[in-house]
């Protein structure tokens, strides 16, 4: 019968709170998350690259023939694929800031329980949660990544400044992604997942200015749109992408799309303490 | 490790309700009681996961609360539920858990193999958890428990809800543990287990110990050497009983205890007191002269069964 082995562990592993960085313990909960997605990758890469590859087809060369014949100034005086290609951009970092910031948390405390599992280990609850974020961080990296190569496939790039998309896309997703994770790691089912995405995610989805400006809108509605963080996102993508952006404009969406997202790891950080440690 | 005055509070309700114990390094110690007697509560605050509402809890020298990251590194825990990764393999299991612990990869693999042998689960190594039977999961969340190589053991409800063969090849694996000198803190409603496994336990109630001793110790103090176990038809049981009890100085019993389904009577020979019963024209339809046990200890101190 083999015994196992009687070494302590290493020094450094104890976390005698000084002797780990604070982000020591966070990387650790991201490993488990990267072990988990070995299993999974491979779907979920095809599912990246067939959204936008559908979505670009259907939208920008299908219904985009139509809307150009028409084309008015609204539109930036650009073509309707190169119009909603930034814009579903940044929606599809919302999706995936929805995706990952739900079930995966649900799940991590009710169906597989890992969280509890980390927990009971020298993780504490805010290294599990930024643990999990820096996974869901990768995850939107991976989804706009490849959007934006399915972008340029689609000969819809504009101005060099895309480039600047990638990372203002992942922002516009990490706007939602905490403070859904704050809010998920709460529940205790999954029923208000479904309402959460028909009655939020999708009339964001769809009068956010992703398929047409917002100037379109009734009057009244506009100012809403304004303070949504999709529309900030996906003006800022937008601004990027067709190379209009401006310094104040700039400042104004990332600004704002980053108070949401620290918002989130604050009110984050207190759940998941709250639900982890009860 | 050492509390006082040990609380827990969640909102109105107290679970725990002031407790003091100590447990030395390389002891096996018991929580023993019914559901919903604070067992579990006190585990978790043992466990660093669940801050005490007040008192003072000492673990391997560390404040429970200040050190708690540093406490954990060095305890394995075994929850009541079994949390493992359904999803991945059972090495899996154990190499994601050891991240945790920040150990080198060559220590975790060296060590999951180790203790997958321990806990006789090699040949499974590369399986889903998910089809693995009740006691396998069981062995291999105590085989995850150990990865860190913990110096305690926290135990919460190690086999309940598992077949009597499973709990025996865990009682064992436990026992090998404590024989390493690995100090185990367990809770169970199972008196047999806490006797197969504590040197000393406490019994609880309704958030508070009761008493605290060896198993021995508290047979001892709290019930007779032997216990008489006669069962009656329903329908003469209730009549059955009184005459017993009538009869309690014929039959040398110190004590009756008269159950839903059964009387028990407590005396220093089970034989000679049913003798004595039937000589006196008690029928019983089943008898039972058995060895006190701390079943018979709980029901003593709380006039409960540990099943109720």
């Amino acid at each position: 019968m083999a015994a196992p082995t009687t070494a302590r562990p290493a020094p450094v592993a104890t976390g005698r709170g000084r002797a780990v960085q604070p982000w020591g313990f966070a990387i650790r909960e991201f490993r488990y998350w990267l072990t988990n997605y070995r299993r999974t990758w491979r779907g979920s890469v095809i599912s990246s690259v067939l959204g936008p590859v559908l979505y670009l087809s259907a939208m920008g060369a299908g219904l985009g023939t139509l809307v150009n014949r028409h084309s008015s100034a609204s539109l930036g005086g650009v073509t309707y694929l190169a119009f909603i290609s930034p814009g579903l951009l940044a929606a599809t970092a919302m999706q995936t800031g929805f995706g990952e910031g739900m079930y995966p948390v649900l799940g991590s405390v009710k169906w597989i329980q890992n969280y509890f599992a980390a927990a009971a280990g020298p993780l504490r609850p805010a290294d599990v949660f930024r643990g999990h974020l820096m996974f869901v961080t990768l995850r939107l990296f991976m989804t706009c990544g490849i959007f934006l190569a399915v972008i340029a496939a689609f000969g819809a790039v504009r101005s060099p400044l895309v480039i600047l998309a990638l990372p203002a896309a992942v922002l516009t997703g990490l706007a939602f992604a905490p403070g859904l994770m704050a809010w998920s790691v709460t529940r205790t089912t999954d029923v208000s997942f479904a309402v959460l995405m028909r009655f939020v995610m999708v009339p964001l989805f769809l009068f956010s200015g992703t398929f047409f400006p917002i100037s379109q809108l009734p009057g009244w509605l506009q100012p809403v749109a304004y303070v949504t963080p999709l529309w900030n996102g996906v003006a800022l993508c937008r601004s990027l992408a067709l190379g209009h952006a401006d310094l104040g404009g700039t400042a104004v969406h990332v600004g704002y799309l980053l108070v949401l997202a620290l918002a989130g790891c604050v009110a984050a950080q207190r759940t998941y303490t709250k639900r982890l440690y009860e | 490790m050492r509390a006082r005055g040990l609380t827990k509070r969640f909102g109105d309700f107290t679970a725990v309700a002031g407790i003091d114990f100590g447990i030395a390094r390389g002891e096996a110690f018991g929580f023993l009681g019914p559901n919903g007697a604070g067992k579990s509560s006190t585990m978790r605050m043992v466990g660093c996961v669940s801050p005490p509402s007040s008192g003072e809890l000492t673990i391997l020298g560390h404040d429970s609360v200040a050190d708690g990251p540093a406490i954990r590194a060095r305890l394995g825990v075994v929850p009541q539920e079994n949390t493992l990764d359904i999803e991945l393999t059972v090495r899996e299991n154990l190499i994601v858990y050891g991240r945790y612990f920040g150990l080198p990869r060559a220590v975790i693999r060296e060590r999951a193999a180790s203790l997958l042998e321990f806990v006789q689960l090699s040949d499974r190594a590369e399986d889903q958890v998910e089809p693995l039977s009740g006691g396998m999961k069981r062995r291999l969340v105590i085989a995850r428990s150990l990865i860190n190589d913990p110096e305690i053991l926290l135990l919460d409800e190690p086999t309940t809800g598992l077949d009597p063969q499973a709990r025996h090849i865990v009682w064992d694996r436990l026992f090998r543990l404590k024989q390493r000198g690995v100090t185990l803190i367990l809770t169970t409603h199972y008196m047999d287990e806490a006797e197969q496994l504590c040197d000393r336990l406490v019994v609880m109630d309704a958030g508070k110990i009761v008493t605290e001793g060896s198993p021995r110790q508290l047979i001892e103090r709290y019930s007779t050497p032997e216990v008489l176990e006669l069962r009656f038809d329903p329908s003469d049981h209730q009549q059955a009983a009184e005459k017993l009890v009538a009869l309690q100085s014929a039959l040398q019993s110190e004590r009756q205890e008269v159950l839903a389904d059964r009387v028990l009577i407590y005396t220093r020979n089970g034989d000679q007191a049913l003798e004595a019963a039937r000589a006196l024209g008690v029928e019983p339809i089943t008898s039972l002269a058995r060895r006190s046990t701390l079943e018979d200890v709980f029901l003593r101190l709380t006039g409960r069964q540990l099943g109720d």
